[in-house]
């Protein structure tokens, strides 16, 4: 079974959100996913970004494809509908919904697997429609749901759980990302809430296609010694390089940070993303520079996180597009079909 | 069947090579046929090639009005010397060829019983013309001045056409219009104009369009409100999405703002287009890609997931010869059978089969309402033949008073008032459930998944459940069989024939004629051509009326008499296949032939027993 009913609990104090709900109102069905996956993190995380940004959940597409972190879909936002397709598909789904209506708050979680293998067609061609939706991609370098095969994110040397060492070079999300043109690329480590929430909110308010690669360790098939995608593996080599915090426009900016210690990045709601540089060197918004820092520390091991690109001014694909206003879904018929004395006039071309 | 050429009946075939700028020029040749008010078929052969393999095109001028290749040719323009030898074998006895007499006559070209034309339209259009673009184009136009003079085509007409034609260029005109009188004054000159047979002008295509099924096509899809296409490019799919985009060009961009009321995606692959058109479709835009065969094996998996999910799909497939790549630019009606159950399971689907252009407008209309009404991929298969070639048909109506129907679909208000929502449940005893857009209301959420869901739209594996979901499927689909485009029965004189004849999509005007042709021979056969699937009663209750029903298709493996017998319970001998599938549109020639034949074998047979 992948989802149970969750008793419902009427939490009395419970912490309220500008829309008066609580964060169960932000859960989903219970996960049916190992107990210390990482990816229920991952959904724990999501369902409280959605909480403090105060959306509301009915306002929510949830798309996935085939895995386990395709699955966790199911595990928040029960008022949002949900969509899990087929494996290595869902972007083309989510650029179709998002097509057809600009005004919902478009989610996508995915696998290594499911994004850079069978699906790193549709994945790399989401980036460049850049399609506005968050892309959440759960790599834990293995195939879970089908029993730990290496997947194209596994790290040369890594070992498989049967011993096996993985020899083919790793896909990075991030590295892609950033060569396709991506306009807001970031990593994040399921081991840590406080980074990932923050760079959810951003993603989800961020005008385009928001990637966020979430090192996001299997327990059952891939925690072993000798493998880079551990929990243990992660935390050796994690290294934060920027931190970045939403920030609605009614806040103040200024009580919350020092003059000169942040980057604001303007938003298209009028809110901003606060960039908080954590390693000196790197520039979240110089694409070369920040390729060239992303490889730099993959090449000694390292595993760089934070927002490590962003670049609000490019054009979304409903803008590429000159789509109106009005969701396409939402035109009125009479404004869509040019009726019965336009279809005569229009036929003399073919007489 | 045999033909001879007349007055307003008659076939001319041009063999030209790609590339050259033909295609326009024989366009406009068949146009000023039209505009004569008399009517044609015109018939493009195209190599998958972009410049310089052999192309044909084939105007039949028919008085009568036939909608269907006849299979004889009586005048050949033969412009590729490489095509010699087996255009001159094409032609009827007593024909007329028409050559490019430039160069020193091949030994190819001659055969006693025909009539050979020699014009030197190289060395005209050399002498006149500079630019070496020009006098190769040229030589097109100066062939048409030679046609025209031959067949008594109005030069009026002619004079009009090209200035139509370059509008926008205008100096064009006079240049085209140069090249025009070189070939026709040649013609007066040098031979006795206008021949026998030739065109009279009537009036007989008042209320009478020309246009292809993917222009149509792309039409109705603008008619049924679809905001969304995504494709990748395939021919003969391609200009309906071309189609559809000039058409929203033209129609649905706001002229103040620029803002477009549609958004069209070209994917990366047809499974993204597919998928594209899924996630559109089940977040409430009406939404299509048009493909061919090839595309639709890439789909398949996602249309298993939408017949499963209840997603509403539009296919436009737009049949070539396969299998694999096959000969791309050549017609077959050969995806039948994996249309019908495309994808892994137990999976069916909706087939709509247009016959011409005006059913292209039409049934594309058809099938947004069909797919929406029942949450499921609907194909409309169309061919290469109809979607890529200029068809007469009626001109196209719209009735304004029409709304399209959206199907199932709980509003805010309907989910405000309810306790909670189950998106499988057969609330209305027809299989059909109901759906919710995603963002309308909080109580309409649901989960869709392609694997087991239950009747409350939540994850099982129980097999019971699982069983439930699939055989309301099955009920709203047999339920639908009475509800889709009937098909149309032409029965013959008498009313009491014993042989029957089932055809679908493009077949339909070769049956026809050969249909007429018989009945004047004194052989009557009824026809039923197919125009939906799930097969109504009335397809079982047509073979039941007859001894013999032939079953005319084009492809190799009779998929339409194997859906048939899959479907129905009709005994296999009494549904007799006639296959066509050179990839050549089917001629009426070839229809009354084999129906002739099977009629007279089965009546002999008959007699000797
Ligand atoms: C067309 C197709 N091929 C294969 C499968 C089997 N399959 C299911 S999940 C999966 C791999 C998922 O890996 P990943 O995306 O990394 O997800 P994880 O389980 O690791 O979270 C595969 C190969 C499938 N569902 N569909
Ligand atoms: S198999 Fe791995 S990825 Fe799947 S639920 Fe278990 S721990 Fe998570
Ligand atoms: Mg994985």
């Amino acid at each position: 079974m992948t989802s149970f009913a969750k008793p419902s609990i009427n939490l009395k104090n419970a912490k309220r959100n500008k829309l008066g709900l609580t964060r169960r109102d932000y859960e989903g069905a219970m996960s049916t996913l190992c107990a210390g996956c990482g990816h229920d993190s991952v959904t724990a995380c999501m369902a409280k970004a959605f909480f403090e940004l105060s959306i509301e959940p009915h306002r929510a597409v949830k798309v996935s494809g085939i895995g386990c972190s395709s699955k966790t879909t199911a595990y928040f936002l029960s008022e949002a509908h949900g969509n899990n397709t087929v494996h290595g598909r869902m972007p083309s789904v989510a650029t179709g919904a998002a097509a057809a209506n600009t005004e919902l708050t478009y989610i996508g979680v995915s696998g290594d697997g499911d994004s850079l293998s069978i699906g790193l067609g549709q994945f790399a061609h989401a980036i460049r429609r850049n399609v506005n939706m968050l892309y959440v991609l759960e790599n834990n370098g293995v195939y879970g749901l089908t029993k730990g095969q290496f997947s194209a994110s596994s790290d040369i040397g890594s070992r498989s759980k049967k011993g096996e060492e993985n020899l083919s070079p790793p896909i990075d999300p991030v590295s892609l990302g950033l060569s396709l043109g991506a306009t807001f690329v970031a990593r994040g480590f399921s081991g840590d809430r406080a980074q990932l929430v923050p760079l959810i909110k951003a993603g989800l308010k961020h005008n385009g296609f928001a990637l966020i690669d979430i090192v996001s360790p299997c327990v059952s098939f891939n925690d072993h010694k000798g493998s880079t995608k551990s929990y243990a593996h992660t935390f050796q080599y994690y290294h934060p390089a920027v931190h970045a915090d939403y920030v609605p426009m009614a806040d103040d900016i200024k009580t919350s940070y020092e003059d000169g210690e942040a980057v604001p990045v303007e938003l298209h709601d009028g809110g901003m993303i606060m960039l908080r540089k954590l390693d000196k060197d790197y520039d979240p918004q110089d694409r070369a520079a920040a390729y060239a820092q992303v490889a730099k520390r993959a090449a000694k091991g390292e595993i760089i996180t934070g927002l490590l690109y962003v670049d609000e001014s490019q054009k979304d694909m409903a803008a590429m597009n000159k789509m109106t206003a009005t969701p396409l879904n939402a035109l009125p018929y009479e404004s869509l079909c040019p009726g019965a004395a336009s279809l005569a006039d229009l036929q003399n071309r073919y007489r | 069947m045999s033909f001879s050429p007349d007055i307003n009946d008659f076939v001319i075939k041009l063999a030209n090579v790609n590339g050259t700028g033909s295609s326009s020029a024989n366009g406009l040749l068949m146009k000023a046929i039209f505009r004569m008010g008399v009517p044609v078929v015109g018939k493009n052969v195209f190599p998958s090639n972009i410049q310089g393999l052999p192309t044909w095109y084939e105007i039949r001028v028919t008085g009568e009005g036939h909608m269907a290749r006849s299979g004889t040719v009586d005048m050949m323009v033969a412009m590729n010397a490489n095509t010699y030898a087996r255009d001159i074998a094409a032609l009827s006895p007593g024909g007329i060829l028409l050559y490019d007499s430039t160069w020193p006559r091949q030994h190819v070209l001659s055969r006693a019983d025909v009539t050979v034309l020699g014009v030197p339209f190289a060395q005209m259009c050399n002498e006149a013309f500079s630019a070496a673009r020009s006098r190769v184009l040229m030589k097109n136009m100066a062939y048409v001045g030679t046609v025209a003079a031959l067949l008594d085509i109005d030069p009026d007409v002619v004079r009009e056409l090209v200035r139509e034609m370059f509008a926008a260029k205008p100096k064009l005109i006079d240049l085209n219009m140069q090249a025009i009188s070189l070939g026709y004054e040649y013609a007066k000159a040098n031979f006795a104009c206008p021949l026998d047979f030739r065109v009279e002008k009537l009036n007989k295509t008042v209320g009478k369009i020309m246009i292809e099924g993917n222009a149509a096509a792309g039409l109705g899809c603008v008619y049924a409100g679809a905001t969304v296409g995504a494709w990748y490019p395939i021919t003969p799919s391609t200009s309906l999405m071309d189609g559809f985009k000039a058409w929203c060009e033209e129609l649905r961009v706001d002229k103040e703002t620029g803002e477009h009321n549609y958004c069209i995606i070209q994917a990366e692959d047809e499974l993204a287009a597919i998928g594209m058109v899924l996630g559109a479709s089940w977040n409430g835009a009406r939404a299509f890609t048009p493909t061919s065969g090839p595309g639709i094996s890439l789909m398949s998996e996602f249309i298993g997931f939408a017949y499963y999910a209840e997603v509403p799909l539009v296919l436009f497939d737009v049949q070539r010869v396969g299998p694999s790549t096959g000969m791309p630019t050549r017609t077959q009606q050969g995806d039948v059978q994996m249309c019908a159950y495309a994808s892994h399971g137990d999976t069916r689907h909706m087939l709509l089969f247009p016959a011409h252009p005006g059913e292209c407008f039409s049934l594309a209309v058809d099938a947004f309402d069909i797919a929406e009404r029942y949450q499921t991929p609907v194909f409309v298969l169309s061919d290469i033949d109809i979607g890529m070639n200029d068809w007469m048909v009626d001109e196209l109506e719209w009735d304004d008073a029409r709304r399209p129907d959206r199907g199932k679909v709980y509003s805010a208000a309907d989910l405000e008032k309810m306790d909670k929502f189950y998106r499988y449940r057969d609330v209305d005893g027809d299989g059909i459930p109901y759906r919710t857009i995603p963002g309308t209301h909080p109580k309409g959420a649901y989960f869709t998944r392609g694997s087991g869901h239950n009747a409350d739209g939540a994850y099982t594996e129980n097999e019971a459940e699982y069983q439930e979901v699939l055989d309301r499927l099955k009920r709203k689909w047999e339920n639908a069989a009475e509800h889709l485009p009937p098909p149309i029965t032409h029965t013959a004189k008498g009313g009491k024939a014993r042989f029957g004849i089932i055809a679908y999509g493009s077949s339909d005007g070769a049956v026809m004629e050969a249909c007429a042709k018989m009945a004047k021979e004194g052989i009557h056969v009824d026809y039923m051509r197919i125009r939906s699937f799930p097969f109504s009663q009335e397809v079982s209750q047509f073979v039941d009326a007859h001894e013999q029903v032939f079953v005319i298709e084009q492809n190799r493996d009779a998929q339409m008499r194997g859906l048939l017998l899959l479907e129905t319970e009709l005994p296999r001998e009494k549904l007799v296949p006639v296959l066509h599938y050179s990839g050549e549109p089917l001629a009426s020639h070839f229809v009354h032939r084999e129906i002739s034949a099977l009629v007279n074998a089965a009546s002999q047979k008959e007699e000797s027993a």
